[in-house]
């Protein structure tokens, strides 16, 4: 089927007005009559649903072309107005035109010297002729404050625009019969002076003769449930410029006053204005009869819903779907289940050849309702044909050796997983499909990172691929392997995460298990021939080196910034892995390991290193209770003890500053520089109870296990919840506002004490008081604001910044440049060094030496 | 790009510095160096950049991505300073729109060298930044009416605060239109040229209050600060063309962070270093990782035209060739308007159009393109 296609590709596009010619040419009818349909639902001849015009009707034929719908596109026609009208689009145009030309005898105002200057400027070249030509409007607008013609001598008169739409000369209506026979007289010439192309647009174009009418097909009719139709806006409109110009016609035919034509004229050209624009200042909107504005050609087109960012920018695919996703930690990091039931719908076109001849026939006989199955098949003809029971025996004997058989989706199929916002490409990255019961997709956890998701209902889609080159595509370009480290700054994004930390953390910290268990372990992992020492009992770091490769060495460091970790040829000689080696977005060990072995190796490594960390957890167990966060009643009295130290030191300063005897610090105020000695005061108080909280906790304690190994938490929420919760900050300040000179009514204006500025003693678990709980609420909402009113912001510039830098590429010169060649920079970056290829922006000299000098 | 070792003409120069130094460090043979080299170029090689890469579209994703992790925190102050500094995402969509007035404009003064240690000397200098105006000098403001004039009598104590000699004639300097100012010893008398009402007078008045008189116009404030082993004046307030004419500054270093000003007075590519030094700062400030290969392609892109343009309608997107782009953009219909008058052609050379037309975009893999020289005999069948 592919062999048959012929790919013709649009090379240009030429942009220019339309000539009452060239919609005459262009239409195939002649809209006389505003009824829509006769007596038995068929389209009027002549009227705006004209088969002439295509057909939105499953049973008609298009009376130009023969096509049925979906086959024939559609058709121009036109109307003849009875009276000129202006294209409101075009106001300020003709506005322009008019000023800068004589009333006379129709010559651009510029003196004869001047207009052969600005001609020789004018270039050959149609893309800089149209940029000259801006220019040549906005030299030519200078012209409507010349007094008199430099040609014929004749006196200007000024011309105003009365909004929206009426040209006035010095008091006078011009009507648009008169402003089209001026406009008609400018010369080509000086056309090309005003800065408009009197090959694509002559001035007097802009005052509509003849209105062409869009094909029926773009604005089909709905038929209701009821059996009524409903008409598109546009039909709406159209009929209304139809109906008055009809009666203009006749009016004028019957030799009707002039107001009365004067009224209709008026009336028509408030309707082709509202038909070309439904939202302008000064004009009402034209209305249904329920009141709503119709939405006409320019609300088509413009905002986010209109045809450019809605349809022709962003387009909507099929072989896709969307449901909830739900963690899975032991399917790898570049797969994705999928519930049976999308594997059942969403297919892959797959091409009967010798060779799968077989398998392909066996997947047709089981169907579309047994898994795995075939939905349908496409002949060499290109017919597609649905499987069904009954057709199933005769499809069988039909299929020939390049058929297209449409087969369920199986394990191991190439599958493009999405979560939106899709803010940076990890939030598009290829998946293998793994078919899975239930109806959730399923992802490992570890990948949540890159596509910034979480369990608590977010919902993901999945795309098939369809064609060989979008498969290819996806496979070497968008897998999850070759996106573990980000352009953004060239530091991994994908790492184990939470229990996986805590795991390896115990593990190589301090953890011993017998051989027997260790080997069960590690096979559970998937290391099959573990490297572990001939010993009854081996320790976890010779369990952690059992998953990493024979020749890997590695010198890092832990969180804690002390402990060295030291990997010698495969072998954790020393120190403790936590977040800083194997965690997401700085895992030092991680980005190494994909650096010396490559990402498909990297991936599987990764993948080891997270079971192991999850099994291990497993096998020992880990939990926390509401205990782990108890601290002793002497720690608590002590925690108390400091914070009436802090508060008596808090009131001896606001006694200092209330004598005037505080000294304010450089540059500051003395109330600015009271609260900063205030706000050091609580803040350090926090920092000491934490360190008291820190001391006395034992270290086996699960909170502070997972503060320390990096998996979830702070030491500060371990304070926060036994001891001390600490200032509130708002605005990087104490809270200061509220009722007049105090934060709440509980306290006495004026009052600069920790307790009234929203200082909170107690911890989580011992419970806030009610002026506490509302100041930690009040933060709380800050900080909500923040987030509701940044998003559309950055949205925006992101918006912003990807329309200006979208076109920008390496050349192969490695020079970036734009859609027309212009160069940005003469080698990206100036060493011509891809981000993600480096580590965190730089090469690793030190290695190379390594590998030089043992 | 210029190389130091002819054996390898490709690398760029700070990669051959990192090895010439750190092989010096480790003490190599000139073999083992050689090896190093032929190492360096292969690694280098692997970790070129790719042609036909979508580098714009990273760039955007690599601000877009961190941006709605910013705060919308408006101020931040600089150390002790009370000169607060707009931060995290507004500033950041300040220097990407290349905005005329940013909010809080600064220049960092730096002093030539016998001035820069030597606090009272830099304590001088600054007061005779910072713009003065009249009614800081003066005990108060009168109306004559019997001589239809505004009489402000000088305060000697505040004239010498701001550096301002006593006998200096500030009449000379207040600059307002239609008046005539006579200075005695402790009076100024302005006196309008033309006769007016009591009225006019009184808003005369509330004018010349706002004269000024002295310093650099512009500058609302000055604080000499200590960095490093030397003082820096930090100004609230822009004005690089007037202060690069006080005497004692260092024009070689001092800087404004606005982008206009910078351009104007010291060139393209300053203001270039600019953009690429303020963004960073905020990314740094907030705690974000974003390479500077980023910032400096976007810095790039805005001044690559040698003015500074910023990322909006009015500045690169409204530069564009491609009418569809410009349309699919912003305001969509003025776009189609002006191309259908002067006849533009839309070459569909770049991103978006071929999105529209579903042709593959001429990025990556929509890139090569094969060219088939068809067999005669067979074409004529």
């Amino acid at each position: 089927m592919i062999n048959h296609h012929v790919h013709k590709k649009i090379g240009q596009i030429q942009f220019g007005l339309m000539s009452p010619h060239q919609i005459k040419k262009m239409a195939l009818a002649k809209v006389v009559t505003p009824e829509l349909y006769d007596k038995e639902g068929y389209p009027v001849d002549g009227g705006l649903m004209d088969v002439r015009l295509g057909v939105i009707d499953p049973g008609l034929r298009c009376k130009s072309c023969g096509g049925k719908l979906k086959e024939c596109l559609g058709h121009f026609g036109n109307i003849e107005l009875a009276r000129p009208v202006l294209h409101i689009k075009y106001v300020d145009t003709i506005l322009h035109v008019l000023r800068s030309t004589c009333r006379e005898c129709a010559r651009v105002l510029h003196n004869e010297a001047k207009i052969k200057e600005l001609k020789d400027s004018l270039s050959d070249n149609p893309v800089l002729l149209a940029e000259q030509l801006r220019e040549m409007r906005e030299i030519s607008k200078k012209l409507k404050t010349a007094k008199k013609c430099p040609h014929c001598e004749v006196e200007q008169k000024p011309v105003k625009l009365d909004k929206p739409l009426t040209m006035v000369e010095d008091n006078q209506n011009l009507s648009p019969v008169e402003v089209r026979a001026r406009l008609e007289s400018v010369s080509d010439d000086d056309v090309l002076l005003l800065g408009l192309n009197p090959k694509f647009a002559r001035p007097e174009w802009t005052v509509l003769t003849l209105l062409s009418i869009p094909p029926v097909t773009v604005r089909p009719s709905i038929t209701l449930e009821t059996g009524e139709r409903s008409e598109d806006d546009l039909t709406h409109k159209l009929g209304d410029i139809v109906r008055i110009n009809q009666r203009l016609f006749e009016n004028i035919n019957a030799g009707a006053p002039e107001i009365i034509v004067e009224d209709l004229w008026e009336l028509l050209q408030y309707h082709v204005t509202t038909y070309f624009d439904n939202t302008l200042a000064n004009v009402p909107p034209a209305r249904h009869r329920s009141g709503q504005s119709l939405k006409t050609l320019t609300e088509r087109i413009k905002s986010k819903e209109g045809r450019f960012r809605h349809n022709l920018a962003g387009k909507r695919v099929n072989f896709a779907a969307r449901t909830v996703i739900s963690p899975d930690p032991k399917i790898g990091f570049n797969e994705v289940g999928i519930p049976k039931k999308i594997a059942m719908t969403l297919t892959v076109p797959e091409m009967i050849t010798t060779w799968n001849i077989d398998y392909l026939k066996k997947l047709i006989d089981r169907g579309p309702k047994s898994y795995p199955g075939a939905n349908y098949i496409i002949f060499e003809d290109g017919k597609k044909r649905n499987i069904t029971d009954e057709t199933k025996e005769q499809l069988l004997q039909e299929v020939t050796i390049g058929c297209i058989v449409e087969r369920h989706i199986i394990d191991g199929d190439i599958s493009v997983f999405n979560r939106q916002p899709s803010l940076h490409r990890m939030s598009i990255m290829a998946h293998k499909v793994r078919v899975l019961p239930g109806k959730s997709f399923r992802l490992n956890p570890a990948i949540c990172n890159p596509y910034n998701a979480d369990f608590d209902g977010d919902e993901m889609n999945l795309h098939i691929p369809q064609t060989e080159e979008a498969r290819s595509e996806a496979e070497v370009l968008m897998p999850v392997e070759t996106q573990i480290i980000t352009p953004k700054n060239g530091l991994n994004v994908i790492g184990c995460i939470e229990d996986s930390i805590s795991g390896i953390y115990l593990l190589t910290k301090k953890l011993s298990f017998t051989r027997e268990k260790a080997c069960e372990l590690l096979y559970s992992v998937g290391v099959k021939t573990p490297r572990l020492p001939q010993r009854a009992t081996v320790t976890g770091k010779e369990v952690f080196s059992s998953v990493l490769p024979k020749n890997f060495s590695f010198v890092g460091r832990s969180s804690d910034g002390e402990a060295r970790v030291v990997i010698k040829r495969g072998n954790l000689e020393s120190g403790i892995i936590d977040k800083n080696s194997i965690g997401e977005d700085n895992g030092d060990l991680i980005r190494e390991l994909y650096k010396l072995y490559g990402d498909e190796r990297a991936i599987i490594i990764l993948g080891k290193l997270f079971r192991l960390g999850t099994e291990v957890l497993l096998r020992t167990g880990f939990t926390i209770t509401t205990a782990d966060s108890e601290i002793s009643s002497e720690l608590l009295d002590q925690a108390q003890e400091q914070i009436k130290k802090a508060n008596k030191a808090v009131k001896d300063i606001i006694q200092q500053f209330e004598e005037g005897k505080l000294e304010s610090m450089p540059g500051l105020t003395p109330e600015d520089s009271v609260e900063m000695k205030i706000l050091e005061i609580l803040n350090k108080v926090r920092d000491t109870i934490g360190g008291l909280v820190f001391k006395e906790t034992d270290h086996d304690n699960p909170i502070i296990i997972m503060a320390e190994s990096g998996a979830k938490g702070k030491k500060l929420n371990l304070t926060q919840m036994s001891a001390c919760v600490g200032q509130q900050a708002l605005r990087g300040k104490r809270i200061s506002e509220g009722y007049n000179n105090r934060t709440l009514s509980h306290f006495k204006a004026g009052d600069r004490s920790p307790m009234a500025r929203g200082f909170i003693e107690g911890g989580f678990k011992s419970g806030l008081k009610p002026h506490e709980f509302f100041f930690a609420a009040m933060t709380g909402r800050d900080s909500l604001m923040d987030t509701a009113l940044r998003t559309p912001k950055s949205g925006y510039l992101y918006r912003r910044l990807a329309n200006a830098l979208q076109d920008l590429k390496v050349e192969y010169d490695n020079t970036v440049r734009d859609a027309n060649k212009m160069i940005m920079q003469f080698s990206y970056g100036e060493d011509a060094l891809d981000v993600a290829k480096t580590e965190g922006g730089k090469l690793n000299i030190q290695r190379i030496l390594d590998s030089i000098k043992k | 790009m210029s190389t130091k070792t002819t054996d390898y003409p490709a690398l760029p120069e700070q990669l051959v510095d990192e090895l010439e130094s750190l092989s010096k460090e480790r003490k190599l043979t000139a073999d083992e160096k050689k090896k190093a080299y032929a190492l360096l170029a292969e690694t280098y090689d692997k970790a070129k950049i790719s042609p036909g890469e979508a580098i714009g579209i990273i760039t955007a994703e690599s601000f877009g991505e961190p941006g709605t992790q910013m705060t919308l925190n408006v101020f931040h102050f600089a150390g002790v300073s009370e000169m607060s500094v707009t931060a995290g995402l507004p500033r950041l969509i300040e220097i990407f729109d290349a905005t005329k007035a940013p909010k809080t404009p600064q220049i960092e003064v730096y002093l030539e060298a016998k001035y820069k240690k030597n606090p009272n000397a830099i304590k001088k200098i600054a007061v005779s930044l910072k713009e003065t105006k009249l009614e800081e000098v003066v005990k108060g403001f009168s109306i004559n009416a019997s001589k239809m004039r505004i009489e402000a009598r000088l305060d000697h104590a505040k004239l010498k605060t701001f550096g301002i000699k006593g006998n200096m004639i500030l009449a000379n300097r207040i600059k307002v239109r239609g008046v005539f100012v006579n200075q005695t010893k402790t009076l100024i008398a302005i006196k309008p040229k033309v006769k007016t009402t009591l009225g006019e007078l009184y808003h005369l008045k509330e004018k010349i209050k706002l004269a000024f008189v002295h310093g650099v116009k512009n500058i609302t404030h000055v604080l000499p600060l200590k960095k490093g082993d030397e003082y820096i004046i930090l100004t609230a307030g822009s004005n690089l063309k007037d202060i690069l004419q006080v005497d004692g500054v260092d024009t070689m270093r001092t800087r404004s962070n606005d982008l206009y000003q910078t351009a104007k007075v010291y060139g393209i590519e300053a203001a270039r270093q600019v953009i690429m030094e303020e963004a960073e700062k905020v990314i740094q400030n907030q705690g974000l990782d974003v390479d500077v290969r980023h910032i400096m392609l976007l810095a790039d892109v805005m001044t690559a035209k040698g003015a500074v343009k910023g990322i909006t309608r009015f500045g690169i997107t409204g530069e564009k060739a491609s009418v569809l782009a410009r349309a699919s953009f912003e305001t969509p219909l003025k776009h189609l308007v002006t191309a259908s008058l002067t006849g533009e052609i839309d070459p569909l050379n770049s991103v978006i159009e071929n999105v529209m037309m579903n042709q593959p975009i001429p990025l990556g893999t929509g890139l090569p393109d094969l060219v088939v020289r068809m067999d005669k005999k067979k074409a004529k069948k």
